[in-house]
């Protein structure tokens, strides 16, 4: 097999560690938490970093008025769906060898993946925003707005007491790797390709090489 | 002139000399370096190295210290109820303080060791004797409390305990005072021949740590004082000190001090498992509590046991032997290798170290010296290896450093003298202050001690403190012992009588802490595992309350339909699975203690209402921010009202 259409496809087959590699981290780190407490997100559930995590977020944010982290969400029958679908397209992708198949499924790849990070987005904002008007904790912004409690998208961020650190993991690190195969991958195809075309035009390539 | 300025020069160099050892033993003050301050300051935030577990003496507790810095971090209960943890005081916890005398609230605790394999502290367990009401309690290191307490028949001023063998294959107890066995109505004056000492074997599982009366040595009326056991190469015997051997049962004080030599008991236990395996014992009528706490359903129960096998050594040739000892022997140590006996002559001002070397050699060759109710003495000169000299007065304790260096208590001269194994020469003496009884070396009664610090517990403080009025603290202090010379680092007060410690390197502790207890492991038959299963049931005038906790609110919390009159049983389960969020109850009018009730635990308390009204209950341990929004209200309507049952959360 040549070796772009085999980086194609495993960089598909990467999609399927997000079934059992967590997808993302949110991590709350405060004081009185040595070991900070968080939450695993995979593509089908929610998971407690350490024992009774999710539980020990819950007990707080419920001070602040915020609703408990769900059992499930509708995007945890989706994601494995389109997961599953988008590793058998690439894998099907690559055995046809034809490199913009390639690029087009690194394209939907961003495309689903923005969409992803859209809906997580929303999921956050209404998590943060979406607070029991009997809380009994109720702090306001500087401007006198309600506080809101959404953990960052990316990266850290001071919820009042508690630095909220969200990350990918290595599920999606993994697949990160499959897309940039599938990039890999065009490329490579295209080098193998040049390499048929040399002694065709060999003449005219010279130049461009020197 | 020439002369004269030899003279000068030669003095010069003396003073010199002098001054150089001076400098010199100043600067080996302590491998640790640094002041004394330095020495035992542990910033905050920073966790000391060792765990001190120092007995509370006639507080009948265990409390657990911080080495160097002498912290106090908890106080466990043992004996003596503590209604701080409600321990004695819930339901759960009551059946660890029975007896076949019935609850008793109180003890002296005297001795704690910690269990070992291989001769190592192993940080699974810690042992502690109740002296008044003969008892052994296990405590875990991994929770903290109390989890075993086992009666000892025939025994009384169970002193010479708790001591653990080498691989923790039993927990040992001898009797301090004789007594007539079986208990019987007979003048005091029969004393001699009469009255017996039991040394009880206390056979211990290496799973569970679960503790079984084994059997009993049935030794004569003498008063048996310590004891520790072989290590190394004896392994397998267990030594005793006794004083009076003159068995006076009046004015000991002068009655049983009149022998020149008392004995160490050397018993050779693994012989007395031969016995037993051989049938060669017989089984006694006896009434004795076995009370244990059973981490799963968080609830203790209580078992009498009805009888105890018993060996008489007299019957019995090599079980054991008595070595001279001179003027009433107190402590009874066994140095690293197992090879030394220090028995420590109270009224003596010498220490006498046995060897257990000779001691096999006088048994091979029977170098007796008579022989007392059948059991041989051995010959005093071809059992002992040395004798400290003139090292203090009133030599009460050892413990060794693992270096080669011995250390011991003096009671009357108030002081710790360090002196060498085999040469038997005083090295050093330090003051304490004051009337020092144990000192501790971690695990410096093991094949491995941890040489340190020694701790020397003191009795009396007189000036040391602040005053408290008449009655003041007792103390523990903290000597570095890396240098040639012991040197004072710390002075700190202490609960109860700081009678004896066991000291462990926190390393071999911490790794082992249980931070909660799993809710689905709750198997208490009163436990409400979720606010879905919370209840009230009522039996006849007897009402119980499946009741739960959480930040910030119980459920339920309001309950109408209790009569004046009932029996309220409050069954509380913390539904909390997070690190140190215990909740707390107590319930106005209750005529016992608060629960603290740790994470997925369930404890229980009793109320009799016997007002008509309303009245609250609330959460006494200080949970979270909203702590003080903890609380409900129990109706209480009059004898024979029909108002049903109700119990709501929230109006729900």
């Amino acid at each position: 097999m040549r070796k772009s259409k085999l980086l194609m496809i495993i960089g598909a087959l990467l999609l399927l560690g997000l079934f059992f590699l967590p997808l993302w981290n949110i991590t709350l780190e405060a004081p009185q938490y040595p070991d900070a407490i968080g939450m695993d997100i995979y593509i089908d559930r929610f998971e407690d970093a350490h024992p009774n995590d999710i539980k020990n977020i819950n007990i707080m944010n419920h001070y602040v008025g915020m609703e408990d982290i769900p059992e499930t969400i509708p995007e945890f029958s989706i994601f494995p769906k389109v997961i599953l679908g988008m590793a058998i397209l690439g894998v099907l992708f690559g055995l046809t060898g034809k490199r913009k198949l390639y690029a087009a499924w690194f394209v939907i790849m961003i495309i689903l993946g923005s969409i992803g990070m859209y809906d997580f987005y929303q999921w956050e904002y209404d998590y943060g925003h979406n607070l029991k008007e009997t809380a009994a904790i109720k702090f306001t912004t500087p401007d006198g707005e309600p506080m809101a409690y959404q953990p960052p998208l990316i990266g850290s961020k001071m919820i009042l007491n508690f630095k909220a650190i969200s990350m990918p993991r290595l599920g999606a690190y993994l697949m990160f790797l499959g897309m940039g195969l599938s990039l890999v991958a065009f490329r490579q195809d295209k080098k193998e390709n040049q390499h048929d075309e040399v002694p065709k035009s060999d003449a005219k390539r010279q130049p461009a090489v020197v | 002139m020439k002369r004269k300025f030899k003279l000068i020069t030669g003095a010069l160099v003396v003073i010199s000399l002098l001054a150089f050892v001076r400098c010199q033993s100043t600067s080996e003050g302590g491998a640790l370096g640094g002041t004394a301050a330095q020495k035992v300051y542990v910033a905050p935030g920073e966790h000391d190295e060792f765990y001190a577990l120092v007995s509370g003496g006639f507080s009948g507790q265990l409390a657990v210290y911080g080495l160097p810095s002498g912290r106090l971090f908890r106080v466990v209960p043992v004996f003596s109820v503590d209604a701080e943890k409600a321990y004695g005081f819930n339901e759960e916890t009551k059946p660890m303080l029975n007896t076949s005398h019935g609850f008793i609230p109180w003890d002296d605790a005297h001795h704690p060791d910690i269990s070992q394999t291989n001769g190592e502290l192993d940080g699974r367990w810690v042992f502690i004797n109740g002296n008044n009401t003969p008892r052994i309690a296990r405590i875990s290191l991994s929770t903290f409390e109390t989890e075993e307490i086992i009666e000892l028949p025939n025994s009384a001023g169970n002193h010479s305990s708790s001591f653990v063998t080498e691989n923790t294959e039993y927990v040992v107890a001898g009797t301090r005072f004789s007594v007539p066995v079986p208990q019987q109505d007979i003048s005091i004056d029969e004393y001699k021949g009469k009255f017996k000492g039991a040394m009880s074997f206390i056979k211990v599982d290496q799973e569970t740590g679960h503790m079984d009366l084994s059997f009993q040595i049935m030794m004569p009326g003498f008063n048996y004082d310590l004891a520790h056991p072989g290590r190394g190469k004896s392994h397998g015997w267990m030594f005793f000190s006794t004083y009076n051997t003159e068995e006076a049962n009046s004015l000991l004080e002068v009655n049983a001090s009149q022998n020149d030599k008392d004995f160490i008991a050397a018993i050779n236990w693994k012989k007395a498992e031969e016995l037993i395996a051989a049938g060669e014992f017989t089984t006694m009528p006896s009434e004795y509590a076995h009370n244990v706490y059973d981490e799963s359903t968080h609830s203790a129960t209580s078992t009498i046991k009805k009888e105890v096998r018993v060996i008489d050594p007299s019957k019995h040739p090599g079980l054991v032997y008595f070595l001279p000892t001179p003027k009433s022997p107190h402590g009874c140590d066994v140095d690293p290798t197992g090879e030394y006996i220090i028995g420590s002559g109270k009224l003596a001002a010498a220490l006498t170290a046995h060897s257990f070397t000779n001691m096999l050699d006088a048994i091979e060759n029977k170098k007796f010296d008579g022989e007392a109710y059948g059991i041989p003495i051995l010959n005093y000169d071809d059992v002992v290896a040395g004798v400290v000299q003139q090292a203090g007065l009133g030599p009460l304790h050892t413990e060794f450093d693992g270096k080669g260096n011995a250390y011991t208590t003096f009671f009357i001269s108030s002081e710790v003298v360090k002196w060498k194994l085999g040469t038997w020469e005083v090295l050093d003496r330090q003051p304490t202050y004051y009337s020092v009884g144990h000192l501790m070396i971690p695990g410096g009664n093991s094949r491995k001690p941890f040489g340190k610090y020694v701790l020397a517990m003191n009795k009396i403080t007189k000036d040391r403190y602040l005053p408290t009025g008449p009655e003041l603290t007792q103390s523990a202090q903290l000597y570095d012992i890396t240098g040639d010379k012991m040197e004072l680092l710390l002075d700190f007060p202490t609960i109860g009588e700081p009678h004896y410690a066991a000291g462990i390197p926190a390393d071999l502790i911490k790794p082992r802490q249980t931070k909660i207890y799993k809710l689905e492991e709750n198997n208490h038959p009163f436990v409400a595992r979720s606010e879905k299963d919370t209840k009230v049931v009522r039996e006849g005038n007897e009402v119980h309350i499946y009741m739960t906790t959480i930040r910030s609110h119980f459920a339920p919390d309001n309950i109408e339909g209790i009569k004046v009159g009932d029996k309220v049983y409050f069954h509380v389960t913390n539904l909390e699975q997070d690190y140190d969020v215990p909740h707390g109850i107590s319930m106005i009018g209750a005529q016992t203690s608060e629960l603290l009730i740790m994470p997925g635990q369930t404890e229980t308390f009793i109320w009799y209402p016997k007002k008509v009204g309303v009245w609250p209950f609330y959460c006494t341990d200080f949970c979270s921010a909203l702590h003080q929004e903890m609380q409900g209200y129990v109706r209480v309507s009059p004898k024979g009202s029909n108002l049903p049952l109700k119990w709501t959360l929230d109006g729900e």
